[in-house]
């Protein structure tokens, strides 16, 4: 497996979709889809999103891969069994700023671990604040690349306290990267600093909920 | 050792762009919003009116002594020039809004905007002129242009950006000659209007943002000719992205310097650039709304120790525009300190 898996890798950092859906098509001979997803495509995303952190890959490279797994993974595993987070509600957004790529990138690399998700697009504090409660979410992913943005994620905490619904926030994005302290100054449960992050936060949070 | 006499801020930032000490490290104050505050109005105020940006340069760089005046408005200018809409918000830049190349296809119907015929763009021009008859060759004036290759991210948004480049090779050339001739001629506009060089912005060409083995097909490519365009010096930001692995690739482009990231070390930077391109940076900008005036006198001092010595280096953020939400009090103290820390000699080590 650990030999599909740098292929796999290699074939995503070099945005060759031929090569990826063939290496998997041929393990699946001998693997379950399930397992394929498990061990080498959650697998391959993890270690692209820590060589982007350590400055070895590159942004547009997380993006394909994310996306080229979404799609993947869409055609491996049936609808049902990608619903890994059936009792957890979970929804994903930018907040003020319209810059979609972190968001997509997070969305595509959780769908392509077999978690279910809203994407809600782009949303100013108050429609974010009734959005979650209205679809009674438990999870909300949030990300900004502008700073005041990532301040105004401290006005959806407090409103939500002021309502009385608690809900898990996750932020990512450039200003939480660069001042380590930032999430907690606005009130968030969890940062991600990479997709994989974002997987291991969920994760976590999943299996505090379920 | 006695001090090397007084130079006059153009003096100081040739100087070490000539990689030479001058007098002491030059800084760059990269001040837009806080003009506002300067004059007491809201920033959409502050930016509707070029006397009211020619002002709050003016007014700054008395207060604060840095070695610029800084004629960007705000990143969404050009932006706004091709249509697009631009959102205020009372405590931050104006941003981009929604992309208006909504689909790939649109690319072909996009029109070339001419500066002469865009007021947003006439208002800048305006400012610069204002702001260079009185200060005349006392010290720089940074106009600023979006790369090319960058522009596109605001044009279309960042991830349908992605897709063209790696889907739509045709469109992403019909993009990029657009694009290019509209840099072209902003740049130069602005150089006429009396600003002494260009801040060329290409975030986007960062390691951070697309592999090294793209961007010499596309960004490098596009720099190269477009900065040999540019009828005035030129320096490269890459706006809080990493630039080591391309630093080599960057002198080739023809700037004199580059804008670094505070997720890089300094010293690697300066050892990588030195004699080849001056370095600009690497203040945490987003750090530095939460600084007292210790933490910012240690950020300073430690910059300046590890890229002062030898010339080649101007102190300033990393990122190309201070936040709004950083203190006066913080930009009080970063001049102190530069004029405490940054007289010549330096002494590697010696400062911290």
């Amino acid at each position: 497996m650990t030999e599909i898996l740098s292929e796999f890798q290699a074939a995503l950092l070099s945005i060759d979709v031929i090569k990826a859906r063939r290496l998997l098509a041929e393990a699946t001979t001998n693997t379950t889809a399930e397992q394929l997803v498990e061990t080498v495509i959650v697998s391959a995303l993890e270690n692209i999103g820590k060589g982007w952190e350590a400055g070895h890959y590159a942004l547009a490279q997380v993006y394909m891969s994310g996306r080229i797994c979404e799609e993947l993974v869409d055609t491996l595993l049936p609808k049902e069994d990608r619903k890994k987070n059936i009792a957890t509600k979970m929804a994903i957004t930018t907040l003020n700023d319209y810059h979609a790529l972190g968001k997509r990138i997070v969305y595509s690399a959780l769908r392509a671990c077999g978690f279910d998700l809203l994407d809600y697009g782009r949303l100013g504090v108050e429609g974010l604040v009734k959005k979650i409660m209205d679809d009674g979410l438990d999870v909300i992913l949030i990300s900004v690349l502008m700073f005041p943005s990532a301040l105004h994620v401290k006005d959806i905490r407090e409103q939500l306290d002021k309502n009385g619904y608690t809900v898990k926030i996750v932020v990512g994005g450039a200003p939480f990267r660069l001042d380590p302290h930032l999430w907690r100054q606005v009130g968030a449960d969890a940062v991600g600093y990479t997709a994989s992050d974002a997987i291991k936060i969920v994760q976590s949070i999943y299996g505090e909920i379920a | 050792m006695m001090a090397a006499p007084s130079m006059t801020s153009l003096q100081r930032v040739l100087t070490t762009l000539g990689h030479k000490e001058p007098d002491r490290v030059p800084f760059f104050l990269l001040l837009t919003m806080h003009g506002a505050m300067e004059l007491g109005v809201s920033i959409q105020e502050y930016f509707s009116k070029a006397e009211s940006v020619a002002l709050g340069q003016l007014l700054m760089r008395k207060k604060y002594r840095h070695d610029c005046l800084y004629s960007f408005f705000y990143a969404a200018v050009e932006f706004e020039a091709w249509g697009g809409n631009v959102i205020y918000v009372d405590d931050g830049p104006p941003n981009a809004g929604a992309p208006f190349i909504r689909k790939p296809d649109d690319i072909t119907r996009l029109t070339l905007p001419r500066v002469k015929d865009i007021p947003c763009l006439i208002k800048v021009l305006k400012a610069t002129q204002m702001i260079k008859e009185d200060i005349g060759e006392e010290a720089p004036i940074i106009g600023v242009v979006m790369s090319p290759f960058s522009l596109p991210v605001m044009q279309m948004g960042f991830f349908s950006y992605i897709d063209l480049i790696y889907e739509q090779p045709r469109l992403f050339e019909q993009l990029m000659k657009l694009n290019q001739e509209f840099c072209v001629e902003w740049a130069n506009a602005q150089l006429g209007a009396g600003a002494t060089a260009i801040c060329y912005f290409d975030p986007l060409s960062s390691p951070t943002n697309v592999p090294r083995e793209l961007y010499l097909k596309t960004g490098f490519a596009i720099a190269k000719s477009t900065i040999s365009r540019i009828k005035g010096p030129t320096a490269t930001h890459m706006a809080s992205g990493r630039c080591l692995p391309i630093a080599e690739d960057l002198a080739l482009t023809g700037t004199t310097a580059i804008g670094v990231s505070e997720l890089e070390d300094l010293e690697d930077i300066k050892n990588k650039c030195r004699g080849r391109l001056a370095v600009i940076g690497n203040l945490n900008g987003i750090e530095m709304a939460r600084w007292d005036t210790a933490q910012t006198e240690s950020a300073v001092k430690k910059a300046i120790t590890k890229a002062g010595p030898g010339g080649g280096f101007i102190l300033s953020d990393n990122h190309g525009e201070i936040p709004w939400q950083v203190h006066e009090d913080v930009l009080m103290a970063l001049s102190e300190a530069v004029e405490t820390y940054g007289r010549y000699p330096i002494v590697p080590g010696e400062t911290v």
